[in-house]
Protein backbone atom coordinates (compact mmCIF):
# COMPACT_ATOMS: atom_id res chain seq x y z
CA UNK A 1 0.00 0.00 0.00
CA UNK A 2 1.13 3.38 -0.67
CA UNK A 3 0.42 6.20 1.67
CA UNK A 4 -1.56 9.04 0.09
CA UNK A 5 -0.43 12.53 0.07
CA UNK A 6 -1.61 13.97 3.27
CA UNK A 7 0.37 11.11 4.95
CA UNK A 8 3.53 11.60 3.19
CA UNK A 9 3.57 15.34 3.64
CA UNK A 10 2.61 14.40 7.68
CA UNK A 11 5.72 11.77 7.87
CA UNK A 12 7.85 15.06 6.46
CA UNK A 13 7.30 17.82 8.08
CA UNK A 14 7.24 15.40 11.81
CA UNK A 15 10.63 14.31 10.53
CA UNK A 16 11.64 18.08 9.37
CA UNK A 17 10.67 19.00 13.52
CA UNK A 18 12.47 16.03 14.58
CA UNK A 19 15.41 16.72 12.72
CA UNK A 20 15.29 20.35 14.16
CA UNK A 21 14.55 19.34 17.38
CA UNK A 22 17.94 17.22 17.96
CA UNK A 23 19.70 19.88 16.06
CA UNK A 24 18.47 22.88 17.98
CA UNK A 25 19.66 25.52 15.70
CA UNK A 26 16.19 27.21 15.57
CA UNK A 27 16.41 27.50 19.35
CA UNK A 28 20.27 27.90 19.75
CA UNK A 29 21.00 30.13 16.19
CA UNK A 30 17.98 30.99 14.43
CA UNK A 31 16.34 32.83 17.26
CA UNK A 32 19.18 34.33 19.36
CA UNK A 33 20.24 36.09 15.94
CA UNK A 34 16.70 37.44 15.05
CA UNK A 35 17.06 38.83 18.48
CA UNK A 36 20.35 40.10 18.02
CA UNK A 37 19.24 41.90 14.94
CA UNK A 38 16.36 43.65 17.06
CA UNK A 39 18.54 44.53 19.75
CA UNK A 40 21.59 45.81 17.70
CA UNK A 41 18.58 48.70 16.04
CA UNK A 42 17.85 49.28 19.38
CA UNK A 43 21.79 50.26 20.35
CA UNK A 44 22.03 51.90 16.30
CA UNK A 45 18.45 53.87 16.78
CA UNK A 46 19.06 54.90 20.54
CA UNK A 47 15.25 56.72 20.85
CA UNK A 48 12.21 55.18 22.23
CA UNK A 49 10.32 57.20 19.81
CA UNK A 50 11.71 56.28 17.04
CA UNK A 51 12.03 52.38 18.25
CA UNK A 52 8.52 52.55 18.71
CA UNK A 53 7.30 53.75 15.43
CA UNK A 54 9.70 51.42 13.19
CA UNK A 55 8.90 48.18 15.84
CA UNK A 56 6.99 46.63 13.66
CA UNK A 57 9.07 46.61 10.60
CA UNK A 58 11.85 45.54 12.36
CA UNK A 59 9.77 42.43 13.53
CA UNK A 60 9.01 41.69 9.96
CA UNK A 61 12.56 42.75 8.82
CA UNK A 62 14.35 40.30 11.39
CA UNK A 63 11.87 37.28 10.34
CA UNK A 64 12.46 37.42 6.89
CA UNK A 65 16.58 37.16 7.47
CA UNK A 66 15.78 34.16 9.41
CA UNK A 67 13.35 32.99 6.77
CA UNK A 68 17.05 32.57 4.64
CA UNK A 69 18.77 30.94 7.65
CA UNK A 70 15.67 28.41 8.20
CA UNK A 71 15.29 27.58 4.31
CA UNK A 72 18.86 26.55 4.02
CA UNK A 73 18.67 24.30 6.88
CA UNK A 74 15.81 22.87 5.66
CA UNK A 75 17.01 21.98 2.65
CA UNK A 76 20.96 21.55 3.63
CA UNK A 77 19.96 18.24 5.47
CA UNK A 78 18.25 16.89 2.01
CA UNK A 79 20.97 17.59 0.33
CA UNK A 80 23.93 16.57 2.99
CA UNK A 81 23.29 12.56 1.72
CA UNK A 82 20.98 12.78 -1.31
CA UNK A 83 17.96 12.41 0.51
CA UNK A 84 15.69 14.61 -1.63
CA UNK A 85 16.92 13.09 -4.67
CA UNK A 86 16.48 9.64 -3.18
CA UNK A 87 12.96 10.96 -2.21
CA UNK A 88 12.45 11.53 -5.79
CA UNK A 89 13.69 8.34 -6.97
CA UNK A 90 11.74 6.54 -4.82
CA UNK A 91 8.50 7.95 -6.43
CA UNK A 92 7.35 10.55 -3.47
CA UNK A 93 4.99 12.88 -4.87
CA UNK A 94 6.66 16.37 -5.03
CA UNK A 95 3.41 17.97 -3.81
CA UNK A 96 3.74 15.89 -0.50
CA UNK A 97 7.26 17.05 -0.52
CA UNK A 98 6.65 20.74 -1.10
CA UNK A 99 3.79 20.67 1.79
CA UNK A 100 5.53 18.80 4.43
CA UNK A 101 8.79 20.63 4.66
CA UNK A 102 6.59 24.40 4.30
CA UNK A 103 4.67 23.09 7.28
CA UNK A 104 7.29 22.45 9.30
CA UNK A 105 9.57 25.82 8.45
CA UNK A 106 6.08 27.39 9.18
CA UNK A 107 6.42 26.11 12.38
CA UNK A 108 9.80 26.90 13.20
CA UNK A 109 8.54 30.38 11.75
CA UNK A 110 5.57 30.37 13.98
CA UNK A 111 8.04 29.77 17.30
CA UNK A 112 10.44 32.53 16.05
CA UNK A 113 7.64 35.06 15.66
CA UNK A 114 6.83 34.95 18.63
CA UNK A 115 9.69 35.44 20.30
CA UNK A 116 10.33 38.75 17.94
CA UNK A 117 7.02 39.99 19.05
CA UNK A 118 8.34 38.85 22.90
CA UNK A 119 11.75 41.18 22.19
CA UNK A 120 9.63 43.83 20.31
CA UNK A 121 7.05 44.81 23.51
CA UNK A 122 10.39 44.51 26.25
CA UNK A 123 12.62 46.11 23.74
CA UNK A 124 10.59 48.89 21.91
CA UNK A 125 7.73 49.04 24.38
CA UNK A 126 5.55 48.44 21.69
CA UNK A 127 1.55 48.33 23.62
CA UNK A 128 -0.80 45.33 22.22
CA UNK A 129 -4.71 45.57 23.02
CA UNK A 130 -6.93 42.44 23.10
CA UNK A 131 -8.90 43.53 19.50
CA UNK A 132 -4.77 44.57 18.60
CA UNK A 133 -3.87 41.03 19.95
CA UNK A 134 -5.79 38.80 17.72
CA UNK A 135 -5.19 41.06 14.23
CA UNK A 136 -1.44 40.24 15.29
CA UNK A 137 -1.93 36.77 15.79
CA UNK A 138 -4.40 36.38 12.65
CA UNK A 139 -1.56 38.65 10.79
CA UNK A 140 1.75 36.70 11.96
CA UNK A 141 -0.29 33.19 10.77
CA UNK A 142 -1.54 34.40 7.35
CA UNK A 143 2.03 36.17 6.41
CA UNK A 144 4.03 32.71 7.97
CA UNK A 145 2.33 30.70 5.83
CA UNK A 146 3.02 32.87 2.93
CA UNK A 147 7.16 33.07 4.03
CA UNK A 148 7.35 29.12 4.18
CA UNK A 149 5.33 28.29 0.85
CA UNK A 150 7.81 30.83 -0.72
CA UNK A 151 10.87 30.19 1.09
CA UNK A 152 10.27 26.06 0.25
CA UNK A 153 9.70 26.66 -3.58
CA UNK A 154 13.10 29.23 -4.05
CA UNK A 155 14.57 26.89 -1.30
CA UNK A 156 13.82 23.85 -3.63
CA UNK A 157 14.75 25.76 -6.83
CA UNK A 158 18.19 26.92 -5.39
CA UNK A 159 18.96 23.53 -3.15
CA UNK A 160 20.92 21.72 -6.46
CA UNK A 161 22.76 24.98 -7.64
CA UNK A 162 26.23 26.18 -6.69
CA UNK A 163 26.26 28.83 -4.30
CA UNK A 164 23.12 28.19 -3.16
CA UNK A 165 23.91 30.34 0.17
CA UNK A 166 23.95 33.78 -1.90
CA UNK A 167 21.41 32.44 -4.74
CA UNK A 168 18.88 32.18 -1.92
CA UNK A 169 18.81 35.43 -0.72
CA UNK A 170 18.94 37.09 -4.10
CA UNK A 171 15.71 34.90 -5.34
CA UNK A 172 13.59 35.61 -2.31
CA UNK A 173 14.04 39.08 -0.98
CA UNK A 174 12.65 40.58 -4.11
CA UNK A 175 9.52 37.97 -4.07
CA UNK A 176 8.80 38.41 -0.08
CA UNK A 177 8.43 42.49 -0.45
CA UNK A 178 5.04 42.39 -0.15
CA UNK A 179 4.87 40.47 2.66
CA UNK A 180 7.52 42.34 4.43
CA UNK A 181 4.95 45.83 3.86
CA UNK A 182 1.83 44.15 4.30
CA UNK A 183 2.58 42.12 7.63
CA UNK A 184 4.37 45.67 8.60
CA UNK A 185 1.21 47.45 8.00
CA UNK A 186 -1.02 44.80 10.05
CA UNK A 187 1.38 45.00 12.40
CA UNK A 188 1.31 48.67 12.96
CA UNK A 189 -2.34 48.64 13.48
CA UNK A 190 -1.91 45.92 16.19
CA UNK A 191 0.98 47.85 17.73
CA UNK A 192 -0.95 51.21 17.55
CA UNK A 193 2.06 52.81 16.02
CA UNK A 194 1.44 56.32 15.48
CA UNK A 195 -2.12 56.36 16.63
CA UNK A 196 -3.07 54.18 13.63
CA UNK A 197 -6.70 52.25 14.24
CA UNK A 198 -6.69 48.63 14.57
CA UNK A 199 -9.45 48.39 12.04
CA UNK A 200 -6.98 49.79 9.82
CA UNK A 201 -4.50 46.79 9.77
CA UNK A 202 -7.13 43.93 8.40
CA UNK A 203 -6.98 45.13 4.91
CA UNK A 204 -3.51 44.23 4.34
CA UNK A 205 -4.33 40.76 5.26
CA UNK A 206 -6.14 40.76 1.81
CA UNK A 207 -2.29 41.10 0.53
CA UNK A 208 -0.80 38.58 2.99
CA UNK A 209 -3.66 36.33 2.13
CA UNK A 210 -3.18 36.33 -1.53
CA UNK A 211 0.69 36.42 -1.28
CA UNK A 212 -0.19 32.72 0.68
CA UNK A 213 -2.66 31.14 -1.66
CA UNK A 214 -0.86 31.85 -4.96
CA UNK A 215 2.67 30.77 -3.37
CA UNK A 216 1.45 27.51 -1.87
CA UNK A 217 -0.60 26.73 -5.54
CA UNK A 218 2.40 27.57 -7.11
CA UNK A 219 4.88 25.99 -4.92
CA UNK A 220 2.52 22.74 -4.66
CA UNK A 221 2.63 22.39 -8.55
CA UNK A 222 6.34 23.91 -9.47
CA UNK A 223 8.22 22.22 -6.63
CA UNK A 224 7.97 18.97 -8.80
CA UNK A 225 9.90 20.27 -11.97
CA UNK A 226 12.14 22.64 -10.43
CA UNK A 227 13.64 20.08 -8.25
CA UNK A 228 13.79 17.26 -10.97
CA UNK A 229 15.72 20.09 -12.83
CA UNK B 1 18.87 -3.64 -34.25
CA UNK B 2 22.45 -2.46 -32.73
CA UNK B 3 24.73 -5.05 -32.23
CA UNK B 4 23.96 -6.08 -28.97
CA UNK B 5 22.57 -10.20 -28.87
CA UNK B 6 18.96 -9.55 -27.70
CA UNK B 7 17.91 -11.56 -24.59
CA UNK B 8 14.69 -11.48 -24.84
CA UNK B 9 11.73 -11.04 -27.76
CA UNK B 10 9.20 -9.71 -26.33
CA UNK B 11 7.77 -7.70 -23.82
CA UNK B 12 4.97 -10.52 -22.69
CA UNK B 13 7.45 -13.07 -21.93
CA UNK B 14 8.89 -11.12 -19.08
CA UNK B 15 5.48 -11.20 -17.46
CA UNK B 16 5.06 -14.60 -18.01
CA UNK B 17 8.53 -16.01 -16.75
CA UNK B 18 8.46 -13.47 -13.93
CA UNK B 19 11.30 -11.42 -15.38
CA UNK B 20 12.03 -8.05 -13.07
CA UNK B 21 14.17 -6.40 -16.01
CA UNK B 22 13.34 -6.58 -19.53
CA UNK B 23 15.18 -4.43 -21.80
CA UNK B 24 15.08 -4.73 -25.74
CA UNK B 25 17.49 -2.66 -28.05
CA UNK B 26 16.49 0.12 -25.31
CA UNK B 27 18.07 3.44 -26.33
CA UNK B 28 18.12 6.64 -23.93
CA UNK B 29 20.00 9.82 -24.54
CA UNK B 30 21.91 11.89 -22.07
CA UNK B 31 21.43 15.80 -24.06
CA UNK B 32 22.24 14.42 -27.55
CA UNK B 33 24.94 11.60 -26.45
CA UNK B 34 23.16 7.66 -26.57
CA UNK B 35 24.11 6.90 -22.87
CA UNK B 36 22.23 4.05 -24.19
CA UNK B 37 22.52 2.24 -27.74
CA UNK B 38 20.37 -0.29 -27.83
CA UNK B 39 20.84 -2.08 -25.02
CA UNK B 40 18.64 -5.39 -24.16
CA UNK B 41 19.02 -7.69 -21.05
CA UNK B 42 16.69 -9.62 -19.14
CA UNK B 43 17.09 -10.24 -15.31
CA UNK B 44 15.08 -12.93 -13.45
CA UNK B 45 13.66 -12.13 -9.81
CA UNK B 46 16.34 -13.18 -7.19
CA UNK B 47 18.74 -12.36 -9.08
CA UNK B 48 22.03 -10.31 -8.18
CA UNK B 49 23.36 -9.07 -11.68
CA UNK B 50 26.75 -7.56 -11.66
CA UNK B 51 27.24 -4.56 -14.66
CA UNK B 52 30.83 -4.37 -15.85
CA UNK B 53 32.25 -1.97 -17.92
CA UNK B 54 34.99 0.90 -18.61
CA UNK B 55 34.16 4.36 -17.05
CA UNK B 56 31.33 6.03 -19.69
CA UNK B 57 30.06 2.59 -20.91
CA UNK B 58 26.54 3.12 -19.51
CA UNK B 59 26.19 1.35 -16.21
CA UNK B 60 24.90 4.12 -14.40
CA UNK B 61 22.67 5.21 -17.85
CA UNK B 62 20.95 1.51 -17.44
CA UNK B 63 20.59 2.05 -13.65
CA UNK B 64 18.99 5.31 -14.08
CA UNK B 65 17.10 3.77 -16.70
CA UNK B 66 15.52 1.31 -15.01
CA UNK B 67 15.01 3.24 -12.04
CA UNK B 68 12.83 5.56 -14.18
CA UNK B 69 15.15 8.73 -13.79
CA UNK B 70 16.34 8.30 -17.66
CA UNK B 71 13.77 8.31 -20.31
CA UNK B 72 13.30 6.03 -22.56
CA UNK B 73 14.08 7.02 -26.43
CA UNK B 74 13.65 3.96 -28.47
CA UNK B 75 13.32 0.28 -28.32
CA UNK B 76 11.25 -1.21 -25.62
CA UNK B 77 12.17 -1.28 -21.14
CA UNK B 78 9.18 -2.94 -18.93
CA UNK B 79 10.77 -2.72 -14.83
CA UNK B 80 8.68 -4.52 -12.25
CA UNK B 81 5.75 -5.50 -14.82
CA UNK B 82 5.53 -1.26 -15.80
CA UNK B 83 6.77 0.60 -19.47
CA UNK B 84 8.92 2.71 -19.18
CA UNK B 85 7.77 4.23 -22.60
CA UNK B 86 4.52 5.26 -21.17
CA UNK B 87 4.76 5.12 -17.25
CA UNK B 88 8.12 5.69 -16.04
CA UNK B 89 6.79 7.89 -12.87
CA UNK B 90 5.06 4.70 -11.69
CA UNK B 91 8.30 2.77 -11.75
CA UNK B 92 10.01 4.48 -9.13
CA UNK B 93 7.55 3.03 -6.26
CA UNK B 94 8.94 -0.31 -6.89
CA UNK B 95 12.45 0.41 -7.01
CA UNK B 96 15.29 1.63 -4.88
CA UNK B 97 18.44 3.30 -6.12
CA UNK B 98 21.41 3.78 -4.29
CA UNK B 99 24.74 5.61 -5.49
CA UNK B 100 27.32 7.64 -4.33
CA UNK B 101 24.87 8.82 -1.72
CA UNK B 102 22.73 6.65 0.77
CA UNK B 103 19.61 9.43 1.47
CA UNK B 104 20.00 9.31 5.26
CA UNK B 105 19.27 12.34 7.51
CA UNK B 106 22.74 12.36 10.30
CA UNK B 107 20.80 13.86 13.27
CA UNK B 108 18.10 11.44 13.20
CA UNK B 109 18.91 7.30 14.50
CA UNK B 110 18.93 4.68 12.50
CA UNK B 111 15.20 3.48 13.46
CA UNK B 112 14.22 6.95 13.38
CA UNK B 113 15.43 6.74 9.32
CA UNK B 114 14.34 3.53 8.53
CA UNK B 115 10.95 4.63 10.22
CA UNK B 116 10.50 7.38 7.82
CA UNK B 117 11.60 5.53 4.70
CA UNK B 118 9.31 2.92 5.77
CA UNK B 119 6.03 5.65 6.50
CA UNK B 120 6.54 6.56 2.87
CA UNK B 121 5.00 3.66 1.59
CA UNK B 122 2.75 2.45 4.38
CA UNK B 123 4.85 0.01 6.15
CA UNK B 124 3.64 -1.04 9.79
CA UNK B 125 5.90 -0.71 12.89
CA UNK B 126 6.37 -4.49 12.76
CA UNK B 127 7.54 -4.26 9.04
CA UNK B 128 10.04 -1.36 9.62
CA UNK B 129 11.59 -3.45 12.63
CA UNK B 130 11.79 -6.71 10.69
CA UNK B 131 13.52 -4.69 7.99
CA UNK B 132 16.38 -3.14 10.38
CA UNK B 133 16.42 -7.13 11.78
CA UNK B 134 17.33 -8.28 8.23
CA UNK B 135 20.48 -5.91 7.82
CA UNK B 136 21.25 -6.30 10.92
CA UNK B 137 20.51 -3.13 12.73
CA UNK B 138 18.02 -4.01 15.64
CA UNK B 139 19.16 -3.74 19.26
CA UNK B 140 21.77 -1.68 20.29
CA UNK B 141 22.08 0.14 16.44
CA UNK B 142 18.72 1.17 16.18
CA UNK B 143 19.01 3.87 18.48
CA UNK B 144 22.15 5.28 17.49
CA UNK B 145 22.52 8.29 14.99
CA UNK B 146 23.52 8.00 11.55
CA UNK B 147 26.41 10.74 11.85
CA UNK B 148 28.14 7.90 14.64
CA UNK B 149 27.77 5.34 12.11
CA UNK B 150 30.56 4.01 9.89
CA UNK B 151 30.29 4.02 6.33
CA UNK B 152 29.44 0.26 6.03
CA UNK B 153 26.81 0.84 8.89
CA UNK B 154 25.21 3.55 6.78
CA UNK B 155 25.04 1.61 3.84
CA UNK B 156 22.98 -1.19 5.26
CA UNK B 157 20.73 1.65 7.22
CA UNK B 158 20.13 3.06 3.51
CA UNK B 159 19.30 -0.96 2.32
CA UNK B 160 16.98 -1.00 5.43
CA UNK B 161 15.46 1.51 4.00
CA UNK B 162 14.65 -0.22 0.70
CA UNK B 163 13.20 -3.13 2.28
CA UNK B 164 10.97 -0.74 4.50
CA UNK B 165 10.18 0.40 1.38
CA UNK B 166 9.16 -3.01 -0.29
CA UNK B 167 11.16 -2.05 -3.30
CA UNK B 168 11.24 -5.02 -5.57
CA UNK B 169 14.64 -4.05 -7.37
CA UNK B 170 17.76 -3.04 -5.49
CA UNK B 171 19.97 -0.76 -8.44
CA UNK B 172 23.41 -0.31 -6.74
CA UNK B 173 25.99 1.84 -7.99
CA UNK B 174 29.51 0.96 -6.75
CA UNK B 175 27.72 -0.32 -3.37
CA UNK B 176 31.58 -1.24 -1.92
CA UNK B 177 33.29 2.07 -2.44
CA UNK B 178 34.26 3.51 0.63
CA UNK B 179 33.57 0.19 2.79
CA UNK B 180 36.28 -1.31 5.05
CA UNK B 181 36.72 -5.49 4.75
CA UNK B 182 34.21 -6.20 7.31
CA UNK B 183 32.00 -3.50 6.14
CA UNK B 184 32.12 -5.28 2.19
CA UNK B 185 32.34 -8.38 3.74
CA UNK B 186 28.66 -7.54 5.43
CA UNK B 187 27.16 -5.91 2.96
CA UNK B 188 27.26 -8.74 0.61
CA UNK B 189 26.22 -10.88 3.04
CA UNK B 190 22.65 -8.75 3.95
CA UNK B 191 22.87 -8.48 0.12
CA UNK B 192 22.97 -12.13 -0.55
CA UNK B 193 20.15 -12.55 2.03
CA UNK B 194 17.77 -10.00 0.26
CA UNK B 195 18.08 -11.52 -2.73
CA UNK B 196 16.92 -15.26 -1.22
CA UNK B 197 14.41 -13.39 0.20
CA UNK B 198 13.28 -12.45 -3.04
CA UNK B 199 14.65 -8.93 -3.94
CA UNK B 200 16.15 -8.70 -7.30
CA UNK B 201 19.62 -6.80 -7.19
CA UNK B 202 21.92 -4.65 -9.97
CA UNK B 203 25.20 -3.70 -9.16
CA UNK B 204 27.35 -1.36 -10.92
CA UNK B 205 30.87 -2.08 -9.81
CA UNK B 206 34.67 -1.63 -10.91
CA UNK B 207 35.27 -4.04 -8.31
CA UNK B 208 35.32 -7.10 -10.14
CA UNK B 209 36.85 -9.61 -7.80
CA UNK B 210 34.80 -7.97 -4.83
CA UNK B 211 31.84 -7.64 -6.83
CA UNK B 212 31.94 -10.84 -8.83
CA UNK B 213 31.93 -13.29 -5.97
CA UNK B 214 28.66 -11.65 -4.75
CA UNK B 215 27.07 -11.64 -8.48
CA UNK B 216 24.95 -14.92 -9.90
CA UNK B 217 25.73 -13.48 -13.51
CA UNK B 218 27.50 -11.07 -14.61
CA UNK B 219 27.20 -8.76 -17.89
CA UNK B 220 29.58 -6.17 -19.44
CA UNK B 221 28.38 -3.06 -21.14
CA UNK B 222 30.57 -1.65 -23.51
CA UNK B 223 29.70 1.86 -25.49
CA UNK B 224 25.65 1.90 -24.33
CA UNK B 225 25.46 -1.86 -25.54
CA UNK B 226 25.31 -4.99 -23.13
CA UNK B 227 27.52 -7.61 -24.54
CA UNK B 228 26.13 -10.83 -22.98
CA UNK B 229 26.29 -13.19 -20.20
CA UNK B 230 30.16 -13.52 -19.17
CA UNK B 231 29.19 -16.72 -16.92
Amino acid sequence: MRSGTLAVARAIARRDLLVEWRSRVVTNQVIPFAVLVMVMFAFALDSDAVLERVAPGLVWLATIFSVLFLTARSFAVETADGALDAMRSAGVNPVAIFLGKSVAVAVQLLVLDVALVVAAVVLYRADVSLGGGVLLVTTILVATTGLASVATLYGGLAAGTKGRETLLPLLLLPVVAPVLIGATRATESAFGTNGIAVSEGWPWLGLLAVFAVLFSVVGAVAFGPLVDE
Amino acid sequence: MSGAQPIVTSAADGAATGSVVELIDAVALIGSFPALAGASLRVERGEILLLRGPNGAGKTSLLRLCAGLLPLERGSASVCGVDLATDRELVRAHVGIIGHTNGLYHDLTVAENVGFWGRLSGATSAEVHEAMQRMGLDGRLSGVRVSKLSAGQRRRTALAGLVARRAELWLLDEPHAGLDADGRDELDRVLRAAAAAGATIIVASHELERAGGLATRQVEIVAGQVRGDLR
